[in-house]
């Protein structure tokens, strides 16, 4: 069997896959957040944690809870790391410092899983489960919630109510991400996975060389760290590692993991809005994308052009036999058009075109089809945008599902939409007239800008994946990207419950013959064509210096 | 607004702690649980190999050998890593040919058009000829480019292929028995389309090894 045609089947399965659960995982997610019935253990726990299940929150209420239940969640896993000598499970591992604890705490709280350490030297396993795997989950259910949040706003009419935050969560975790995490663990434990509380175990190789192989609790974050679009490596290499992603099956299986959650969330949209037609849309936009950056860093990885790619006669480096092109690819692609940024490859090492199309994924904002939650409330945004733009064209108050977009909601949608481009042109543009900076690149030219671009493109997407050559242990890279995780993260969540708020506030408007239909081609391609139009517009100067120029030199 | 945020804290304090009871302490440890059942457990405990009760490696971790006389070198090896003690990103003479550490786990994330990168390639091009007795032009993709964790266990058939004929001289079997060896340990694409064929290079010098004897 040929090698294209070989690629194009594993895609194939792997759509059909998608296929096959869009609608049952779709609408059982969407009953999950409109069922006014509590489980039994969900109730044991609001008793012990102390909420009230019935309250509904107002939108303020809502971002106090995401806020304040984010910044002990840092503050908690700052913490975890800094005492780790002193606590249980360390493994005689070093004390970590604060620069390092400080951007692992924001970076795994924002969903982002950035990481500036070597996790098989520097942690232990209790750092690893109680402290990361943890926030595995609940920053993938605060980013659902967020987006439950702002369809409540769509579907609910002259109320300042969106729901109650601690509802939200609970219902996320224990309804979706710890069962169907549960269920994948065990299977990648069957295909491979390694899972064991050792720290690594000696072996004398058949050489006579003496070898300390790393082991890890790995089974149990990986299901959650491709389900919840996190990325963070329980191993330096990710899901390169033959522990985390031992062969083409557990690659399949991950690859189908991190695009489910985002994937079926158009479903839930379109049910909880009781019109299916406004998910398909907005999902086409998505598949658009993801198909159309898929066909690019494939075909880019296929066919190199850089002088070290030519001479060894492929683009192997940084990739792993049992992959090969078209298995990296397709990982390549979803892992950065979710905001998941786990790898199987290494993307320094990616063609300029095909490292390029990994990075224009997250400069899309993160939306083909995103992060869990993340990815639709994007998207939701750009398609308010693109429905303020048809009005502008015509002349007329624009309406989303029946609502009018006045002057709240274009103002939240704009913060929403350019918090990210302001982040990674302003941060990214100090960084690269820093002396420091030099010091910090392995690679050189066009390509060592686009390390720090990729950089701060990954940090303020919440994505997390690396041009690792990039070496990011300095202060300033800590810190900043640090920021950049957080105000990434946080800014674009107040725009949307703000949003969601003002939304539920209004009454519903009856459809009118003047008004524009949002499902079907024609509003796909206008939303497809917003978020296009909204990237070239910041981006393309930046691209045409780094991996533009690196893919035509 | 003040007493909100601060009461939606202490409510998200509780949360949190219980959350890391059940996700983080409670999860874990019963997939680790299961794990260690009849069936898992060998996955579970990372695909060990051992020889007289003895482990020597992982079968899913490329640990590559080292021949006490590179002269009469009886090993297949796996691809160059950016774990061995030779290797750096930045000198193009340590070409990431020697012992790797599964200790750790890297790429060498250096660039397609890093001039690094283009010298080591070369150099690994000639070493690996030189050692293989064939022209550099034969010596395939993968042998020459450090792959994504620095530890994988597979090399191309066509690299297995290329080290046939020298581990049959110096280990003193036959071309057609290493042919063989090779052969017995070469697994197709899953399901006949899904990632790239592959040869285990651990398997096939343990199977090289029996075969002596």
């Amino acid at each position: 069997m040929s090698d294209t045609l070989a690629g194009l089947l594993q895609v194939a399965l792997l759509l059909a896959a998608l296929a096959a659960v869009y609608k049952p995982l779709g609408d059982y997610m969407a009953r999950a957040y409109l069922s006014a019935k509590h489980w039994r253990v969900e109730r044991a726990l609001y008793k012990v944690v102390r909420v009230d299940a019935e309250s509904d929150q107002r939108w303020s209420t809502y971002a106090y809870g995401v806020i304040g239940f984010s910044f002990v969640s840092v503050v908690l896993l700052y913490l975890l790391q800094r005492l780790q000598t002193v606590l249980p499970l360390g493994l005689g591992r070093p004390e970590i410092n604060p620069a390092t604890a400080f951007n692992t705490a924001i970076s795994f709280v924002t969903n982002t899983n950035w990481q500036s350490y070597v996790p098989e030297q520097a942690y232990g396993h209790l750092v690893q489960m109680a402290g990361l795997t943890v926030q595995n989950f609940v920053s993938a259910a605060i980013g659902i919630c967020v987006a439950v949040a702002l369809i409540r706003g769509f579907m609910r009419a002259g109320t300042d109510r969106i729901g109650n935050l601690w509802v939200d969560l609970t219902r996320t975790v224990i309804r979706i991400l710890l069962p169907i995490s549960f269920v994948f663990a065990i299977v990648l434990i069957a295909l491979g996975v390694v899972d064991s509380l050792s720290g690594g175990i000696a072996v004398t190789a058949l050489d006579g060389s003496q070898h300390t192989i790393a082991l890890a609790p790995t089974a149990s974050q990986e299901a959650i760290k491709e389900l919840g679009t996190n990325g963070g490596g329980i191993f330096n290499a990710n899901s390169a590692h033959p522990f985390e992603n031992p062969n083409s099956w557990t690659n399949i299986v991950e690859i189908f993991l991190l695009l489910v959650i985002p994937v079926s969330l158009t479903r839930t949209f379109g049910v909880m809005v009781a019109d299916k037609k406004q998910g398909y849309t907005i999902l086409s936009v998505m598949a658009f994308l993801w198909g159309g950056m898929l066909a690019v860093i494939w075909w880019a990885e296929a066919h190199p052009n850089g002088p070290a790619a030519l001479l060894a006669g492929a683009g192997m480096e940084g990739k792993e036999t049992r992959f090969g092109i078209p298995g990296s690819s397709l990982f390549a692609d979803s892992t950065t058009g979710t905001s998941t940024g786990a790898v199987n490859a290494a993307h320094d090492s990616l063609s300029g075109l095909g490292g390029g199309g990994a990075m224009l994924n997250m400069l899309l904002s993160e939306i083909s089809p995103g992060g869990t939650g993340t990815g639709i409330y994007s998207i939701l945004v750009f398609a308010i945008v693109a429905v303020f733009l048809a009005g502008l064209m015509v002349g007329r108050t624009p309406e989303y599902l029946g609502k009018k977009l006045g002057r709240n909601e274009i103002t939240m949608a704009s913060i929403a939409m350019l918090a990210m481009p302001t982040l990674v042109l302003v941060l990214a543009g100090i960084a690269v007239v820093l002396p420091s900076t030099g010091a910090a690149l392995t690679n050189g030219g066009a390509h060592g800008l686009s390390e720090v671009l990729y950089a701060y493109a990954s940090a303020s997407n919440n994505n997390g994946s690396a041009f690792g050559g990039l070496t990011v242990t300095n202060d300033w890279f800590e810190s900043t990207l640090g920021v950049a995780m957080a105000f990434g993260r946080f800014i674009p969540i107040l725009a949307v419950l703000c949003l969601a708020g003002g939304l539920a506030a209004q009454k519903k408007v009856p459809p009118s013959a003047g008004t524009l239909p949002t499902s079907g081609p024609l509003f796909a391609s206008m939303v497809g064509g917003t978020v296009l139009l909204v990237a070239a517009l910041t981006f393309v100067p930046a691209l045409a210096l780094a991996p533009i120029a690196e893919a035509l030199s | 607004m003040r007493s909100g945020l601060v009461k939606q804290t202490a409510a998200g304090l509780r949360m949190l702690l219980l959350m890391t009871v059940l996700l983080g302490i409670a999860y874990p440890l019963v997939v680790w649980g299961v794990g260690q059942l009849p069936g898992l457990s060998a996955q579970a405990g990372g695909s060990i190999v051992t020889v007289d009760g003895k482990p020597v490696g992982s079968s899913l971790i490329g640990l590559n050998p080292v021949a006490k006389d590179p002269n009469n070198d009886p090993y297949f090896h796996t691809r160059p890593s950016a774990t061995a003690s030779d290797f750096s990103a930045t000198d193009n003479t340590k070409l990431g040919l020697a012992d790797n550490d599964a200790a750790t786990s890297s790429p060498s994330n250096l660039s397609a058009d890093n001039p690094v990168l283009v010298a080591q390639i070369k150099a690994r091009k000639e070493a690996i000829a030189q050692r293989e007795g064939v022209s550099p032009d034969q010596v395939p993709a993968d042998a020459v480019t450090a792959s994504g964790s620095g530890l994988d266990p597979a090399i191309s058939p066509e690299y297995a292929k290329l080290q046939i004929a020298r581990v049959a001289r110096v280990t003193g079997l036959s071309v057609d028995q290493v042919t063989k060896i090779v052969a017995d340990n070469t697994s197709g694409r899953g399901a006949g389309f899904l990632g790239e064929p592959g040869v285990n290079v651990q398997a096939l010098n343990l199977a090289v090894q029996a075969a002596k004897h």
